[in-house]
């Protein structure tokens, strides 16, 4: 029987592992991820979760030792935030480049200097160009399904490539939710045993990513492009296959909310989402066109998905929980170069928003709403990147 | 050793290399002196082939040694260490 | 155990990319004559990586997994991790790294999968410098040698990194030069049976970065022991012990001096008679210390207490 627990977002993250038979995990402590790995070596110790835990002494290393363990045939799991998944950067191309399907769950914290433990993805969103596939989700339920998922599309032969799980610090990580557990020997239907491109094998010996050459080096760059456009494809027919096993579906890579008819859309990522879809469901009843659209993955960029909202949106509002120095948010700068070559493109209008953690509530997003609907009707955006509640 | 260009759809999704001879290709060419070994003298030690860094040196079914001149780079460690000195290093000609 | 009980197979094959006369290779031989092929390495950045030639072909016959410079002892926690999970523990993981991969970037990394008993053997294979970016200097390099970011000569001591991780308790530490290949391959034997991490750090001269001609790797190996500045030990279950021929050396006399190993190399073109005066004062401080260290161990008490 499916069990019904009510329980944090890490703690959700550690009974998913479980239930997808994580073999080897690697971790590191960093606030606010830490109660993830707490809760797998409670599993572990408690003999619930047949693991093999390796208390690294770096998040480097707890990166490094998952591709030993997923390149010599293991399921590898870990888990981070902020600072450690920086640190990890260097390990975090030679995972990808090395085609492991590893997952990471990524507890999204605020970069320092200054210290900050709060929210925000300049972590993650830090890590773009890494050849990792990158989720965000937007309740409890959500991350635990999430990490199922993401073990079948980084385990897909068309795919092999390593995944982030990415949920809010505090927003999610330590907030209490009701969460569906299904049963084990569905999930096994699910999500098979264990399965890489390649393996360290005494039997068959190769030496892997040895020295490449320039004859050599673009074609295993293109096949990691390749695998991620792959990978959009494949992600919805997962997360469809998922919903009808188990009664959630997101959506695949991008969870639309109202928006068939909307002349505005609300592009966010993670929890923004939930709090953009009451925000619409307000701005509807005072007559205004709204939707939203929730971008769930961001590597691969849904930039099929973002065009097709583009047919008959006058405009896309972005509002990115994140800055690129010298630029704009990412959300935004993707976003634009999707509709770029659109004969009649919609107007797309960026916003930063709670950078360290700061509340964005569906007020906030309302208010954002509000000033790209004046700009639509304007015909212009009157400054290319708003940053929302800043002290004047 | 020359990698016959093979196309994209024939490689391994991640490098992945097959052990060879030759991964460097044709050593050997590298050698300006070439170690020459009088058999008389040798006694079947097997010291110059276990210094060897080059695994150019084949221990035959007698111990004796014989050098594998497409991989032997002219170190010259096998006639420093033959405690009988019967392997000479000669100047490569050409 | 003689040179000709050793295996005729070879897992370092014929062609590959080292220097003419490199020490590290005549010792990665002597590895799998030792441990045969039912070893995974793992390499980090090093020359090493040079010497497997390039993709699609490599010189070695064992699975190998390159992998970050620093990051050879985490790589190797989550291979012994996934091959106990797949129960496949009679596999020897081997972890073969260079010396600034070892003492300097790679120390962390190191020390805590001691700390943890990972079940490995770490070889540090030491040419005393970084030899794959060209010769700059490493917490390895010893005191007055050329490098090209020490042009005028290292003013500080080489590490003493076999002590550091005899410090974490692990229970064997050995010391080795491929000179003395059949010392070598017994640590090597040994180690394979111990369960828990297992250090074995390795001098191997390099002609290229040490400057001397190409013939004399085996001779300057050799002339290191001899003169007292590469000392042959183990530390087994804690308890230190001199290996042949060092442990004749405990007596001054029977030590050569130096200068014989140091004028051989263009590294040490620099050096002072007051610098090789220093320098042999430190050998002998060293062996003042070995020699205690021997005497306490056959009175039974251990450098460090295992865990
Ligand atoms: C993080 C990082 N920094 C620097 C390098 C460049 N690098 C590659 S190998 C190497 C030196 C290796 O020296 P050592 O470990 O002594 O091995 P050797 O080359 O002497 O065999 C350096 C500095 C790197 N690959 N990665
Ligand atoms: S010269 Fe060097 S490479 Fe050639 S056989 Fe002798 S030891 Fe080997
Ligand atoms: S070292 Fe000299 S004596 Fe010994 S086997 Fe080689 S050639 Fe013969
Ligand atoms: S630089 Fe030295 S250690 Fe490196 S391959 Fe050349 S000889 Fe060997
Ligand atoms: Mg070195």
């Amino acid at each position: 029987m499916a069990q019904m627990i009510i329980d944090t977002a890490n703690h959700i993250t550690g009974y998913a592992a479980r239930a997808a038979r994580v073999k080897v995990v690697a971790a590191y402590p960093i606030t606010p991820q830490t109660t993830i790995v707490e809760k797998i070596a409670e599993f572990a110790e408690s003999g619930k979760m047949d693991v093999e835990y390796i208390r690294v002494e770096s998040e480097h290393s707890a990166m490094v030792a998952c591709i030993g363990a997923a390149a010599a045939g293991a399921r590898a799991f870990t888990a981070t935030s902020a600072h450690g998944l920086a640190l990890m950067h260097e390990a975090l191309h030679w995972a990808s480049g090395s085609r492991l399907p590893i997952v990471m769950a990524v507890v999204n914290r605020a970069m320092g200097a200054p210290w900050s433990i709060w929210s925000d993805f300049s972590d993650s969103l830090s890590q773009r160009d890494t050849g990792w596939m990158q989720f965000y989700c937007a309740d409890n339920q959500e991350v635990f399904d999430t990490v199922i998922q993401a073990y079948r599309l980084c385990e897909d032969g068309q795919v092999f490539l390593p995944a982030m799980v990415c949920l809010e610090g505090f927003i999610l990580s330590h907030t209490y939710m009701p969460v569906k557990i299904p049963d084990q020997d569905k999930i096994d239907g699910f999500l098979p045993s264990y399965k890489s491109g390649w393996i360290l094998d005494v039997n068959r010996p190769v030496s892997h990513a040895n020295l490449v050459s320039p004859e050599w080096y673009m074609e295993f760059r293109y096949m990691i492009q390749s695998a991620m456009e792959n990978a959009k494809r494949i992600i919805p027919e997962i997360d469809r296959e998922y919903g009808k096993i188990f009664g959630f579906e997101y959506g695949g890579l991008i969870e639309k909310y109202k928006c068939e008819d909307a002349d505005l859309i609300l592009l966010t990522m993670g929890t923004m989402g939930s709090d953009a879809k009451i925000a619409v469901d307000q701005l509807r009843k005072e007559g205004l066109k709204v939707g939203s659209a929730r971008v769930r993955v961001f590597r691969p960029f849904p930039v099929e998905q973002i065009r097709k909202l583009s047919e008959q949106a006058q405009m896309l509002a972005t509002i990115d929980r994140h800055i690129s120095f010298g630029m704009e948010g990412f959300l935004a700068t993707e976003t634009k170069a999707s509709i770029f070559s659109l004969k009649d493109p919609p107007l797309v209008a960026g916003f930063i928003a709670g950078l360290g953690g700061r509340d964005v509530t569906s007020k906030t997003i309302e208010e954002i709403a509000k000033k790209s609907i004046k700009w639509m009707r304007l015909g212009r955006v009157e400054k290319e990147t708003e940053w929302i509640d800043l002290r004047e | 050793m020359s990698s016959s260009l093979k196309s994209r759809k024939e490689m391994p999704l991640t490098p992945l290399s097959s052990p060879s001879v030759g991964s460097m290709g044709k050593t050997g060419s590298w050698r300006t002196f070439r170690p020459e070994v009088d058999n008389s003298k040798c006694t079947r030690c097997t010291i110059c082939w276990i210094y060897c860094p080059d695994a150019a040196i084949t221990r035959q079914d007698d111990d004796s040694p014989k050098i594998d001149y497409d991989y032997c780079k002219g170190c010259g460690i096998c006639a420093n260490e033959c405690p009988v000195k019967a392997i000479t290093m000669e100047r490569e000609e050409g | 155990m003689t040179i000709k009980e050793l295996s005729k197979e070879e897992y370092l094959l014929k062609g590959h990319a080292a220097c003419a006369g490199c020490g590290p290779s005549i010792a990665l031989r002597l590895l799998f004559k030792a441990l045969g092929n039912n070893v995974i390495l793992v390499v980090p950045a090093c020359c090493t990586t040079v010497i497997q030639g390039t993709y699609p072909y490599t010189s070695f016959a064992v699975p190998l997994q390159n992998i970050l410079f620093e990051s050879t002892a985490a790589a190797a926690s989550g291979i012994v991790a996934a091959l106990r999970q797949r129960k496949l523990e009679g596999t020897t993981v081997v972890g073969w790294a260079g010396d600034g991969g070892t003492v300097d970037i790679g120390i962390q990394a190191l020390s805590g999968a001691a700390e943890r008993k990972t079940d490995f053997i770490y070889i540090c294979y030491d040419n005393e410098a970084y030899g794959n970016t060209g010769m700059q200097r490493s917490g390895a390099t010893p005191y007055g040698a050329w490098t090209t970011t020490t042009p005028s000569g290292k003013r500080e001591r080489k590490k003493d990194m076999p002590l550091i991780m005899a410090a974490h308790r692990i229970l064997y530490v050995a010391t080795a030069c491929p000179s003395f290949p059949i010392d070598f391959v017994n640590k090597l034997r040994k180690a394979k049976d111990i369960e828990g991490t297992k250090y074995i750090h390795i001098l191997t001269p390099c002609p290229t970065g040490w400057r001397y001609d190409t013939s004399k790797t085996v001779e300057l190996g050799r002339l290191a022991v001899q003169t007292g500045l590469w000392a042959l030990y183990e530390i087994e279950y804690g308890k230190f012990k001199l290996n042949p021929p060092s442990d004749r050396l405990v007596d001054e006399a029977k030590r050569k001096p130096i200068k014989e190993y140091l004028t051989l190399q263009g590294r040490f073109r620099n050096l002072t008679e007051e610098d090789i005066g220093q320098i042999q004062k430190w050998v002998d401080e060293d062996w003042e210390r070995y020699r205690k260290l021997t005497s306490n161990s056959t009175s039974d008490s251990t450098l460090y207490g295992k865990t």
